[in-house]
């Protein structure tokens, strides 16, 4: 890690990790030629793996045999949180648009949800904020909103369009290709083009390759047609709203050319402010996702380069 | 690999009774249940049903009946039971469906413990300050991820469907022994009742059970001298 963040080392924050360890995968300096490296955390002694880092090294010994204390464990990057998400302001109202328009009870907290304090880039332990500091002040809000309006009218036919979503999928032939296969494809396509790195032509093949699976989505079977506990049908269900994310997640990836926290275009590699900072919101419309633009509020602190 | 799957199935719309089904795979040692079960679900019949969400032991939703002992699905490789292999509901609580079992039992008696903070006093400026002691007093009751896997591998509990169970025992622990709690009194009280600490048995199949590696027993044992220390 010295070639790439020679003060922090290994503690550099992992998207800066990820990218080294994808460096130097792809310059064949992996293990054995492979796709993967060794993290060795044995100098650290078996007292503070164990107290420290108890379930890191749970799963290196139950999913890869090795053994922490005593073997390097091999490592590769990958995806691990979704940034970005349904944009909120800090009572996690949920917001419309470039405005900031509050749309009336409706609020989101948590990993679902874009309040824009993590920047273009999640650091390590953030996800807490998400979840205590927004999650208790969803709650505190919801509780002040409910008490200042009135019961709303429930929508007479709300659930009509839901129960015409999932007996569309139900009542398919079976002849049709599983959803288990859109969503191998699709988590490939995903992590080969649209992952550490990007560049246009990845991310405009990509963009092609996930409109495909949303075609053949439409057309996937089910092997179970029951009423109860049917994972087979919520699975399919869910295919769609992965499928438009991905397509969301791949048409903002390709319109922002610069490098910014995570997001790192190999033809842009420079962080571009003048053009740039600013948040992407997207809207769904029939032909996919159209694109605008909110402007950044900077307080405390200021977008600089950042070098460990 | 080859392996024989043999799964426990039961579709209340279909079945009178569970049957077993059984499942030819081609897989690799190092798989887990959990990879097992999908790549049926995904190849051989999609009704098959079960729950599973973060798939490496935090979320606890795919705890069942592996090879006769209950397991986490996302935990237990093939290589660590052999060619023949048998999953099943976990015993003890109302089949949904298959895999699937009714979980709001075992939540309610959760709930019943009350599993949180109970602390009256002002709420100080900063948060409560708690030193390493203190915290270790119950670390090991923290690592509960109610997958109810001990609670269903107990014979009082198959005894009696009413005992609290294990589970919830070691959650009220994690609040009982926190020194910035005050609710150990009320929740002592609860556990004091018939159906309380006192069907424990020290058969320690909980302990077996426990994906967490949680000392179960010792916490039922501190709970219940908790309640004898506060009679005498």
């Amino acid at each position: 890690m010295e070639r790439y963040a020679p003060k922090l080392m290994e503690l550099a924050p992992r998207d800066m990790v990820s990218r080294a360890m994808y460096q130097e995968i792809r310059a064949g300096r992996g293990i054995g030629g492979k796709d993967y490296l060794y993290l060795d955390v044995r100098h650290l002694g078996r007292k503070v793996i164990e107290e420290k880092l108890p379930d890191i090294t749970d799963f290196a010994r139950i999913y890869q045999g090795v053994e922490p204390l005593t073997e390097p464990v091999p490592v590769q990057p990958t995806a691990h949180y979704a940034m970005g998400g349904i944009p909120t302001n800090v009572s996690a109202e949920v917001v419309r648009d470039e405005k900031n328009t509050v749309v009336p009870g409706l609020f989101a907290a948590g990993e679902c949800a874009c309040v824009s304090v993590h920047g273009a880039n999640r650091l390590g332990t953030n996800s807490l904020v998400d979840l205590l500091v927004f999650g208790r002040r969803a709650g505190r809000q919801m509780a002040r909103y409910a008490g200042t309006v009135e019961r709303p009218q429930p929508i007479a036919d709300a659930t009509v369009p839901v129960h015409a979503q999932l007996e569309a999928i139900r009542s398919r032939e079976s002849k049709g290709e599983s959803v288990a296969k859109i969503r191998h494809e699709l988590a490939d396509v995903m992590m080969d083009n649209v992952g550490v790195y990007r560049d246009g032509k990845l991310l405009t093949a990509a963009l092609t390759k996930v409109r495909e699976l949303k075609e053949r989505n439409g057309a996937v079977s089910i092997g179970d047609c029951g009423a109860v506990f049917n994972t087979d049908l919520l699975e399919a269900n869910e295919m769609g709203y992965l499928l438009d994310l991905a397509e969301v997640t791949v048409v903002g990836a390709l319109a922002r050319t610069e490098s910014r926290g995570a997001h790192s275009r190999e033809d842009f590699p420079e962080r571009n402010d003048a053009r740039w900072l600013k948040h992407t919101l997207a809207y769904q419309g029939p032909k996919g996702p159209t694109l605008k633009y909110k402007p950044v509020s900077i307080t405390r602190f200021e977008p600089k380069p950042r070098t460990y | 690999m080859n392996v024989d799957v043999r799964i426990l199935r039961y579709d209340p719309e279909r079945d009178q009774a569970p049957h077993w089904e059984n499942y030819k795979l081609v897989v690799d040692p190092m798989d887990r249940v959990l990879d097992l079960l999908i790549k049926v679900k995904a190849e051989q019949d999609g009704s098959l049903s079960f729950r599973r969400s973060c798939g490496h032991g935090i979320c606890g939703s795919d705890a069942m009946l592996i090879n006769n002992r209950n397991r986490l699905a996302c935990r237990i490789r093939v290589d660590q039971l052999g060619r023949k292999i048998s999953v099943a509901p976990l015993p003890g609580l109302p089949v949904v469906k298959d895999l699937v079992v009714e979980m709001s039992g075992f939540f309610g008696k959760y709930r019943s413990v009350k599993p949180y903070l109970i602390n009256d006093q002002p709420e100080p400026e900063r948060e409560r300050l708690q030193s390493p002691k203190d915290r270790a007093r119950f670390d090991d009751t923290t690592k509960c991820i109610l997958c109810a896997a001990c609670t269903t591998s107990c014979p009082s509990f198959w005894a009696r469907p009413e005992y609290v169970g294990p589970a919830a025992i070691v959650q009220a622990h994690r609040f009982i022994f926190d020194s910035r709690d005050e609710g150990a009194a009320e929740r002592l009280e609860i556990l004091s009742d018939e159906d309380g600490v006192w069907r424990c048995r020290t058969i320690f199949n909980c302990v077996d059970a426990c994906p967490r590696g949680i000392n179960i027993t010792r916490a039922i044992l501190e709970v219940s001298s908790a309640i004898v220390g506060r009679r005498g």
